[in-house]
């Protein structure tokens, strides 16, 4: 069992608050994933390439700077979060996660991207969200889980959200079967993977069909074929947020919507206390069915 | 000791849903109302006399278990399992209902005045269920006995391994279930229909139903399968 919770906002009004509306909501689902928890904030404004990274403690994180800068050339700027090091640079952030990947095996990407912060911890959600200050967090989407682990150790790398891709993060609920053979698919399609986890798999799919062009729907459309298991997917993008359901849906899902925000998670407590949920469209997402919001298309609409 | 307590509002804000669970537990009969339940779970759980429960708003997991003789209504939608293991009584979801609605109800009514979702009726024993909108899949799977009246669709596979219950859908049938089948329309179930709608609050007449029930041919071993052992 895990819990999950997304937050799309629509009126950009909401922006600041985005971090203090999703605190309660991560840990309202701290009963269905009470082993270690994981966010992921996108960032309104102007673009700021980041690497969200995790270093074992200690780490010196000046070395990792200093390689990266004399391997690109680029300007990199670091700032730190308990065991977290936020890795800005003007290089090309897909090399740039490849280089500390392969040159720093102790280190863990946890994210890149123009607008993505993404942060891991193990044990209570509610600590998490505290040591990692979500409650100031500000943005346009988030998306959060909490991990009950089932087949895999209680470790940050077992943590979600998972992203390989740029600006692309997706948190799960269930387990995938056919992951190693998925996953030996994308590294020769050019996915760099870091875990043995299956909802790593699911990320790193999405973000293949992304980078080949698929919109997010059609590589959710494509990934109800290929990926073989139960799941509840929220998945969020630079300007997009989407959930999927396996069609057997097992795994719960709640979605509200409002004028001024969508909303999904693993249960409804999680978004009882949002504003205005009182007037809210309510339902359970359909299995195999795509559903998404967009920036884009919410802007053309308005 | 048991109390009578009429009219009573129990804020889930400001208690906790054990306690409200054990008031309604320990009254003998009495009008309660649940107010701000916020999605919790275990709501009006196991009633034995015979109350009224209004739970203003949405309810999260198995609300109003194992209900007997109560009357429990959920002016918001219901999570998953609601009315889960019914004996008597009526649980009523003004909403939408997630999925295993009634499952392994054993009697009373069970009403969802909006769609229900996947295994609504799942290992049903004897409980009736109306839904007004849709149901989803593997709807009545194992159905040992009881109603399931459909106002909307059903999803697929309908009825899976059904042994008895008779299942009326009103509108399309994604796909019957393994075992299921359509069923002749007779004079005594239009009348079941008529009463079971009309008690449910429904308006929807009996002639635009479809039956669906067992067509028992899993419930014997079948001799040409005897060189499989």
């Amino acid at each position: 069992m895990c819990g999950i919770v997304g937050l799309f906002l629509k009126s950009p009004e909401l922006e600041p608050q985005l971090g203090a509306l999703m605190t309660p909501m991560l840990a309202e689902m701290t009963d269905r994933g009470p082993d270690s928890a994981g966010f992921a904030i996108y960032r309104s404004g102007p673009a700021k390439p980041t690497l969200s990274c995790l270093g074992p403690d200690g780490f010196d994180w000046s070395t990792a700077v200093e390689a990266l800068k004399s391997q690109t050339g680029a300007t990199v700027a670091l700032r730190t979060v308990k065991d977290h090091g936020l890795i800005e640079t003007t290089g090309d952030l897909r090399t740039a996660r490849r280089f500390l990947i392969e040159t720093f095996p102790d280190i863990t990407v946890l994210g890149a991207g123009d607008a993505i912060e993404v942060y891991k911890g193990i044990g209570d959600p509610a600590q998490v969200a505290i040591d990692f200050d979500l409650a100031g967090k500000t943005g346009t989407h988030g998306i959060a889980h909490t991990r009950m682990a089932t087949e895999s150790a209680v470790t940050i790398s077992g943590s979600h959200p998972f992203s390989t891709g740029m600006d692309t993060c997706l948190v799960h609920n269930g387990s995938l079967s056919n992951h190693n053979l998925l996953r030996a698919m994308l590294e020769a399609k050019g996915e760099t993977l870091q875990t043995e986890n299956d909802s790593e798999v699911a990320a790193a799919f999405l973000a293949w069909r992304m980078r080949e062009g698929d919109t997010l729907t059609a590589a959710l459309e494509l990934a109800l074929k290929k990926l073989d298991g139960f799941f509840t997917f929220t998945i969020g993008t630079r300007d997009g947020f989407a959930v999927l359901r396996d069609p057997i849906a097992c795994k719960p899902a709640v979605m509200a919507e409002t004028d001024d925000w969508v909303a999904m998670s693993s249960e409804f407590r999680a978004i009882a206390q949002l504003p205005g949920v009182d007037n809210a469209r309510i339902w359970e997402p359909e299995p195999g069915k795509v559903y998404s919001w967009g920036r884009t298309a919410q802007r053309a609409a308005a | 000791m048991t109390l009578t307590i009429q009219n009573t509002a129990l804020d889930l804000s400001e208690t906790s849903v054990r306690d409200a669970n054990a008031a309604l537990q320990g009254a003998a009969s009495g009008d309660f109302r649940l107010l701000n339940p916020g999605g919790k779970h275990a709501l009006a759980c196991g009633l034995q006399t015979p109350m009224t429960v209004s739970i203003e708003g949405h309810a999260g997991y198995y609300c109003a278990g194992m209900n007997k003789t109560a009357e429990v209504t959920v002016t918001g939608n219901a999570g998953t399992g609601v009315a889960e293991n019914i004996m008597s009584g009526v649980v009523r979801v003004k909403g939408d209902a997630s999925q295993s609605v009634a499952a392994t109800g054993h009697g009373g009514l069970v009403v969802i005045e909006g769609n229900a979702s996947a295994r609504c009726g799942i290992s049903m024993k004897g409980v009736d269920i109306v839904v007004g909108g849709n149901v989803g899949h593997m709807s009545a799977f194992m159905a040992q006995a009881g109603n399931l009246v459909v106002l909307g669709d059903a999803g697929e596979d309908l009825g899976d391994s059904i042994y008895e219950a008779r299942l009326f859908v009103r509108g399309k049938v994604a796909r019957l279930g393994t075992d299921c089948v359509k069923k002749d329309m007779r004079p005594e179930y239009l009348a079941f229909l008529a009463n079971i709608l009309a008690k449910a609050g429904m308006d929807a007449k009996p002639e635009e139903f479809t039956r669906y029930g067992s067509a028992r041919t899993l419930y014997h071993f079948k001799i040409d399968n005897a060189g499989a052992y």
